[in-house]
């Protein structure tokens, strides 16, 4: 009997056990089925915008140089991006571009030949294809392919004709005729064309004779690439600096104001159990108002900028912090107090040698813990409230061109919480291990 | 010529050694404040209103939405009702992230423990690849993915996602070193594959942990998916932007969904808190 009641528990418990192994994953099966549905996840193929990730894709890693000309004036324009920036001074074209009044030439690589015609129009030698010839004529744009069928690479409508190849792509329209031709790389990320020093190597500059007679070359060079005008890496890395310090203000400010406030609600140092009470539900609530909801209230009242993030991270941060320090101040040995109450110190001094020795380990750590993901989460807040490397980031993104300087805050922000990450665990050891 | 130092001196060592600490002590909370006053200063100067300009208008908002909205009560619960499915979608968006992040983070916790790795070699890459995942913050993949996906809550969520299985890749490999091996022996020795080892031989010691460090993912995650619903990425984050741009007496829509993000915050946290507690419990008393 004893045994037929053994199998039958085992028997249950194994049965138990196959319904946990088989019902968890159907049941996230199930959940994940409904989403699809929820999220409209089928209808995201039409949604998605794929010549965006491909302009994405390729300005991650190349730049275009654009070749412009005015059809009305036959006037030749070279300039990376079409940036003004990036405009090259007439006669210091690149030399795959030769302008010439009777028509531009322009040497793409491979054989890949091209021509501006003067009045609208070019003739690009494709190899392996042939002469491609548009032009304007009256108001039309008729090219020497007919309307036979076209290659996917050339479309061609009565107002606008464009082909596009391997190595460029030219487009024409009653206005202008204009190439792309795409280079690796990011543009102009040291120097501007405008300034003396573009197109000189690091060492021809440090070592080198002088390039601009009024400045020294070094003292120059780094002039000109801090205030980039493209690049701006000055006020990049300002808005790293700030992101950083959003984080720093909110976190430590948080500490300092939790501290006390959270031995008003540790159930071993608060004797009123109405405060200890009232302390904890505003840590709830401080934490429960998301830092969303705080950044919105604030930047009301403080307008948009960095004190308003670091103010939404204080905030927030407070009642986090309040509840792990009175969960750490609760756990503090009662011994070591008494033992520095024997020598008979006053209160303030009890808490200082007696309390503050014992969670300082854990309070630092917490601290910069939370140092470090702030770091990551003042980038989010200053993309709301405007302030450090976030707002930089949405701006580039609002453009939507400007990806190569999207991929390249991208990467300072990886790089700044990473560093952030190694600094505050160098400094958790430093700290825990000295005290 | 040593052994003849009088026993006091060690009282002498002793105070000088003390006064020495207090003096670093002194110093790094000298630099300290020095950093916390300047910085203030320098985000005061940068901010578009002051510190002290603002802080007495600190409550004017909260008033104005308070006084847009008592005259309202009576609409609130149709604020509720209009703004659940969107809060539904924040909540989906969160757990779906959790649980794709957490999927992934498993896989990649376990290809980067030592003892239990797939490729040993590659286990610098996996941890790599984690670090860098955790470095993302969510918003500039959820951004990057608006802008191809265009709006919507599949951006929000494959960034979450994406950032979720980088933390807790992290914590679920700290969890796996801890992992008795026994099991996965055993499992070898009777010709089990990789997968199967994991599966049989690890995941079930594991997943408590597992779970519990998901669980407080989740409600990271609501609110990372409130954030970047703001931002465009749907859900209730998005209406708030709306409801915020009716301006200064229609404030009583804002503060519903105030109420909505609020309560469901507090209501996952403290779930959160009660299930992960009860498992320790549980655990306890085995």
């Amino acid at each position: 009997m004893a045994d037929a009641a053994l199998y039958a528990s085992a028997d249950r418990l194994f049965a138990r056990k196959k319904l946990f192994a088989f019902g968890l994953p159907v049941l996230v099966l199930v959940y994940l089925g409904y989403i699809v549905f929820a999220f409209d996840i089928p209808g995201l193929a039409e949604r998605a915008r794929m010549d965006n990730a491909r302009t994405l894709l390729a300005d991650v890693w190349s730049y275009k140089t654009h070749v412009t000309q005015d059809n009305r004036t036959d006037e030749v324009v070279v300039a990376i991006e079409g940036e003004r920036r990036g405009t090259y001074a007439p006669g210091a074209e690149p030399d795959w571009v030769s302008v010439d009044p009777a028509g531009t030439a322009v040497d793409l690589g491979d054989g890949h030949a091209l021509r501006f015609l003067p009045g609208g129009g070019f003739a690009y030698d494709v190899p392996g294809f042939g002469l491609i010839e548009a032009r304007i004529e009256g108001r039309a744009v008729v090219s020497n392919l007919g309307d036979e069928a076209l290659p996917e690479w050339i479309s061609a409508s009565r107002t606008r004709f464009q082909v596009e190849t391997s190595h460029g792509r030219v487009s024409l329209t009653r206005n202008r005729t204009e190439l792309f031709r795409y280079f690796p790389g990011w543009e102009l990320f040291f120097f501007t064309l405008d300034s003396p020093y573009h197109g000189h190597g690091l060492f021809e500059i440090a070592f080198g004779e002088r390039i601009d007679p009024a400045r020294a070359n070094l003292a120059g060079a780094w002039h000109d690439f801090w205030h980039n005008a493209m690049w701006r890496h000055s006020d990049v890395a300002w808005a790293l600096f700030e992101t950083i310090l959003m984080a720093f203000l909110g976190t430590f400010g948080a500490a300092i104001v939790a501290l006390p406030l959270a031995f008003l609600s540790a159930k071993n140092f608060a004797p009123l159990m109405a405060v200890r009470f009232a302390m904890r539900r505003v840590f709830d609530f401080l934490r429960g108002v998301d830092g969303l909801i705080w950044t919105i209230v604030l930047s009301r009242a403080f307008g948009p900028g960095p004190m308003t993030g670091a103010l939404a991270i204080l905030l927030t941060d407070t009642g986090s912090f309040g509840k792990l320090f009175s969960e750490a101040l609760e756990n503090v040995d009662g011994k070591q107090i008494e033992g520095v109450a024997s020598t008979g110190a006053r209160p303030v001094l009890r808490y200082r040698f007696g309390v503050i020795p014992q969670i300082i380990p854990v309070l630092i750590s917490q601290v910069l813990y939370f140092f470090e993901s702030n770091t990551r989460s003042a980038t989010i807040i200053g993309a709301i409230t405007g302030g450090g490397i976030g707002l930089l980031l949405t701006q580039a993104m609002i453009t939507q061109k400007d990806w190569e300087e999207v991929s390249y805050y991208i990467v300072l922000i990886v790089l700044m919480v990473m560093a952030m990450d190694s600094l505050s665990g160098w400094l958790r050891r430093k700290l825990i291990r000295g005290t | 010529m040593m052994h003849s130092d009088p026993p006091f001196d060690t009282r002498a060592h002793y105070m000088a050694l003390m006064a020495r600490k207090r003096l670093y002590g002194g110093i790094v909370l000298a630099i300290f404040v020095a950093l916390m006053v300047s910085g203030f200063m320098l985000t005061d100067d940068r901010n578009a209103g002051g510190f002290w300009d603002g802080l007495p208008q600190i409550f004017d908002f909260p008033a104005a939405v308070l006084a847009d909205t008592i005259p309202k009560l009576d609409r609130l619960p149709g604020h509720f009702l209009r703004y659940f499915p969107s809060l539904m979608e924040t909540i989906n968006i969160a757990a779906v992230s959790t649980l794709l992040g957490a999927g992934l983070a498993m896989l990649l916790s376990l290809l980067s423990t030592r003892g239990l790795a797939r490729w040993p070699r590659l286990i610098p890459l996996f941890r790599r690849i984690m670090d860098i995942m955790r470095a993302i913050p969510e918003i500039v993949v959820a951004l990057v993915l608006i802008f191809v996906l265009g709006g919507g809550p599949v951006p929000a969520m494959i960034a979450i996602a994406f950032h979720t299985a980088g933390a807790l890749g992290k914590l679920f490999s700290e969890v796996n070193e801890n992992a008795d091996l026994k099991p996965v022996e055993g499992l070898q020795s009777v010709g089990g594959t990789w997968f199967q080892r994991m599966w049989m031989g690890v995941v079930p010691q594991v997943s408590p942990n597992y779970f519990s460090y998901a669980l407080l993912r989740f409600e990271i995650n609501i609110r990372a998916s409130a954030i970047l619903g703001f931002v465009g990425a749907g859900g209730i984050g998005y209406d708030l932007r709306n409801a915020m741009a009716w301006g200064q007496g229609r404030f009583d829509e804002a503060a519903a969904i105030f109420i909505l993000l609020f309560l469901t915050i507090v209501v996952f946290d403290q779930l959160s808190s009660h299930v992960r507690n009860a498992m320790i419990a549980k655990k306890g008393s085995h």
